[in-house]
């Protein structure tokens, strides 16, 4: 019988995916196998994220929820005027998330919770077709943040707290088309700036409208990493006065973007609950990346990004089939914060599909073991970024691109 | 259970490593692009330094890599094409060694000097590459520089005995498939299913680079009797190109003939101006007084004698002026004056009258090579300063392509293209009009995905260090018009490539 379920849910496996940009909508297995909706439900300490002021609502004193994701993401190019063509060997990413909750009073709960909204890692063959843009890309940022939830009385509460963001980014590119060493080899930089740290600040609200039907909101507040002590390291430089690149160190700034969510939760014949989310994920502020070098021989290097604000419409399904055994179904529709001719292939992000699936499994009273799976489709699209420049001509790098991503994911939830 | 779970995300894990995303066409893809009615599963190029991949006056290994036939090759890939083999230099320093002792000198970089300005030098090093270490197995680009049309028919022109006495290429000696083996031969005992011919430039090349200072053969059918300097009879061409044509076709492969482009439309003979003198008045003055017994006695004397023509008495004229000045030079197609200036009623001194002999000024469509720029003005004795090359010193005929000497290139070359182009039509054999597509490079130039390729010496693109030899970018765009040639005639879609994503010259300081 269990065997049974476990293979009902995985044929019904609905498709997922992360969302644009270098945004990561992996904050828990719970809430991913429901298309990542959450920010109406109340059932775990995944709230610290979803929505704090869902905290001071969850029946147990005290909750603790953790897991990974196996982000297994791949990047297909080819462009059918010359052949060339690649595909990415990203190393498989392992986004974590740890959420804590603590009922103090009846009206005031405690929460902590680390996770990982941002991030990329992208691995193209070095000297691809595109590789004046991205070699190799790996972005990590570690949100920290401690939580506090109260409620006004049982249909209002109000949640939030300050955010501590740790993070790094490794970039590295050839410098342009064409420059090489005597040898042969791609003159190309490694950028590299870790230990980057700011502040930012979440706030939530939690409207029970009835017991089964539930309304929430979440803003997420805006936080700029800007890197002020990272390197830049030149390799297969020529030795020439006509080539200055030494090694440096380097300014930028990389945004994690504001993201305000809205949505309900509504449980319906005694054991199902649906959800919708809607996010906004205020992408406008990643206008371009720049990367300041500290040696004035070295020109600073402009990158256009010129994203826009998008959107993604989430819904997601949970049936509490046995004791034992929770089902849960999702899709969401992810756009693309990516505005036409600015396509670069470190983010290569089109509109997607995605389907999640998952369960939790009750062994015992304290004690869950959560899984999800998320596959994400995304169309195969033409695309160009026009605004790489050589001596000052603009240069688009075209192409065709189609990606996917699978993501499995196993968490454990301790309660008492 | 948990152990379900765990087998489960195991196989799982391994499944998504496997489920690539797939294109709806993927372009390695058989059948995507095509072949057309060409079979290119075995391709051989011949030719010489163009065909080998030869730039910034050396052969090394990342210029061979970006010969044309090598990026053709690539593409070719994409259409059935199957390995293609290069007699890869050892290194990228370019010279050759023969028995350890240096015999062609490295390659150019682009260096900067003390002064910070940037000019081509000799790469320096010791190069590794020893042409009597033979390579074994055999190559696909047959490319060898320095071979003329007549030399790969050439029996022992890979011998490496020869090279010392000329009689043999040092580059063909490390691969040629015995002492006797001819180019030609060589490459069709490879049954190639696809070739493509690139030859007869140096025929006319060497005498152009050398200003003129060989012999036009045209009318000598005997080739063993050449110069190297010489411009080859167009007969003589006609006849060992056809037989190149028929031993390459001999086992029904298709193929590609490049015909000749012009030499001025090289940086070669158009980077040094020809009214490369800066003088003031003053000087012009003092100078035009030196000429004027010359330009007002002399001149006319030799034409009342019936000695010269008008013509060339009006051609022999010395004039200078404040601004920009035309050098004097040499010309050997001039009336030798030496002995008769030294006669009555003239009675010049030895010295003088040699220098008068052939003398005359360089003229606007006269073409100076490249390597004029090193000498015209410069004083040789540094005694008297008053020696100055151009201006005083004429600038010997090996420094200027004549007017004339252009003349007899171009009637050569003319032949040639037109044995070429007939020989195509004739074989169903595609053919790339090379001549053509230089002259729009050097005439405005080609646009391309980040810029204009032209024929600019160092800045252009096009053209590597020794003013000759394209760059890389300047062989992807070689390749690309062979390319659209082969798709043209063979009904193929080849791909073709983005001549930006090819390198132009390399920067470096000793």
């Amino acid at each position: 019988m269990k065997k049974v379920l476990l293979l009902a849910v995985f044929a019904l496996a609905s498709a997922v995916t992360y969302a644009g940009g270098y945004r990561v909508s992996l904050q828990g297995n719970k809430a991913l196998a429901m298309g990542h909706t959450g920010v109406a439900v109340i059932n775990s300490s995944e709230s610290v994220f979803f929505n704090p002021a869902a905290l001071v609502y969850l029946e147990d004193k005290f909750s603790i929820s953790a897991g990974v994701h196996g982000v297994f993401s791949n990047i297909a190019y080819q462009d059918s005027e010359t052949g060339a063509n690649a595909r990415t060997d990203s190393p498989v990413g392992t986004p974590l998330y740890l959420y804590a909750s603590y009922q103090a009073t009846d009206w005031l709960a405690f929460g902590l919770g680390v996770y990982t909204p941002y991030g990329s890692s992208v691995e193209y063959e070095d000297d691809w077709a595109g590789s004046h843009l991205v070699n190799n890309i790996d972005l990590q940022a570690i949100y920290i943040q401690p939580t506090v939830s109260f409620k006004i009385n049982d249909k209002l509460s109000f949640g939030g707290g300050p955010i501590y963001v740790t993070g790094s980014v490794n970039f590295n590119r050839n410098l342009n088309r064409t420059l090489t060493d005597l040898d042969g080899n791609r003159a190309n930089v490694t950028i590299d700036a870790s230990g980057v740290s700011s502040w930012g600040w979440v706030a939530s609200t939690m409207v029970n409208l009835t017991d089964d039907l539930h309304i929430g909101a979440t803003y997420r507040s805006e936080i700029i990493l800007d890197a002020e002590d990272g390197t830049a390291e030149f390799e297969n430089i020529p030795n020439s006065p006509l080539t200055p690149f030494e090694n440096t160190s380097i300014k930028a700034s990389l945004p994690m973007p504001a993201e305000m969510t809205v949505g309900m939760s509504y449980d319906f014949c005694e054991s199902w609950t649906f959800a919708f989310d809607y996010n906004r994920t205020f992408w406008d502020v990643y206008n371009s990346l720049d990367i300041d070098f500290a040696n004035e021989a070295i020109p600073d290097s402009k990158n256009a990004r010129n994203y826009k604000n998008s959107s993604i419409y989430r819904f997601g399904m949970q049936y509490d089939a046995t004791k034992m055994f929770t089902l849960r179904a999702g899709y969401y529709f992810d756009e693309s914060p990516v505005r036409e001719g600015y396509f670069a292939p470190e983010t290569p992000r089109n509109d997607s599909n995605n389907f999640t699936a998952g369960l939790t499994v009750n062994l015992g009273e304290h004690l869950q073991i959560d899984a999800s799976f998320l596959y994400s489709h995304f169309k195969e699209v033409d695309a160009s970024y026009n605004y790489y420049f050589e001596n000052g001509v603009a240069v688009p790098f075209k192409g065709t691109y189609k990606t996917n991503a699978f993501v499995p994911g196993l968490g454990l939830t301790y309660k008492l | 259970m948990k152990n379900i779970l765990k087998y489960t995300f195991a196989v799982l894990a391994v499944g998504f490593v496997s489920c690539e995303p797939e294109f709806d066409s993927p372009v390695t893809d058989d059948g995507f692009y095509s072949s057309g009615t060409a079979n290119l599963s075995k391709y051989v190029s011949v030719g010489n330094s163009l065909t080998a991949g030869y730039a910034d006056g050396a052969l090394y290994i990342t210029g061979q890599k970006n010969s044309y036939p090598n990026i053709m090759a690539e593409q070719f890939a994409f259409v059935g094409g199957g390995e293609f083999n290069q007699p890869l230099m050892n290194d990228n320093m370019g010279g050759l060694l023969l028995g350890g002792t240096q015999i062609t000198e490295n390659r150019f970089v682009l260096a900067v000097d003390a002064n910070g300005n940037p000019g081509p030098v000799r790469l320096e090093g010791t190069p590794t590459t020893d042409i009597s270490n033979k390579l074994s197995g055999s190559f696909n680009n047959m490319g060898v520089p320095g071979a003329k049309s007549f030399h790969l028919v050439a029996p022992g022109y890979g011998n490496v005995a020869g090279v010392p006495t000329g009689s043999a290429n040092p580059y063909f000696a490390r691969f040629a498939s015995s002492e006797n083996a001819t180019v030609v031969g060589d490459a069709a005992a490879q049954n190639p299913t696809f070739f493509s011919l690139w030859i007869g430039n140096n025929d006319i090349l060497s005498y152009a680079t050398s200003g003129g200072a060989g012999v036009d053969q045209t009318g000598n059918f005997d080739p063993s009797t050449y110069g190297g300097n010489d411009i080859t009879d167009p007969n003589v061409f006609a006849s060992v190109y056809s037989q190149q044509v028929d031993a390459l076709t001999a086992s029904g492969a298709k193929g590609v003939l490049v015909n000749i482009p012009e030499v001025t439309s090289i940086p070669y003979f158009t980077t040094v101006p020809t009214n490369a003198i800066p003088l003031d008045a003053a000087t012009a003055a003092q100078l035009n007084a030196q000429f004027a017994a010359y330009n007002t006695q002399i001149l006319p004397g030799l034409t009342a004698m019936g000695v010269i023509t008008p013509e060339e008495a009006a051609l022999r004229m010395i004039n200078f002026s404040a601004g920009q000045n035309f050098p004097i030079m040499t010309d050997d197609d001039l009336t030798d004056l030496t002995t008769i200036l030294q006669g009555a009623p003239f009675s010049l001194p030895p010295q003088l009258a040699a220098l008068l002999g052939q003398l005359r000024q360089v003229k606007s469509d006269d073409l100076i090579v490249l390597t004029a720029s090193s000498v015209l003005g410069t004083t040789p004795d540094p005694n008297n300063p008053q020696g100055v090359i151009g201006v005083s010193i004429p600038l010997t005929d090996q420094y200027v392509l004549a007017v004339s000497e252009q003349a007899r290139i171009t009637a050569a070359s003319t032949a040639y293209n037109a044995t070429i182009q007939a020989l195509a039509g004739a074989k169903g054999l595609a053919f790339v009009d090379a001549k053509a597509a230089l002259a729009r490079v050097a005439n405005g130039g080609v646009v391309y995905d980040g810029g204009v390729l032209t024929s600019q010496f160092v800045t252009g693109g096009a053209f590597s260090l020794d003013g000759v030899h394209p760059t890389p970018r300047g062989y992807a765009y070689t390749a690309n018009l062979i390319i659209q040639a082969i798709n043209d005639t063979y009904d193929a879609t080849i791909p073709t490539v983005h001549i930006g994503n090819y390198a132009t010259i390399t920067v470096t300081n000793n």
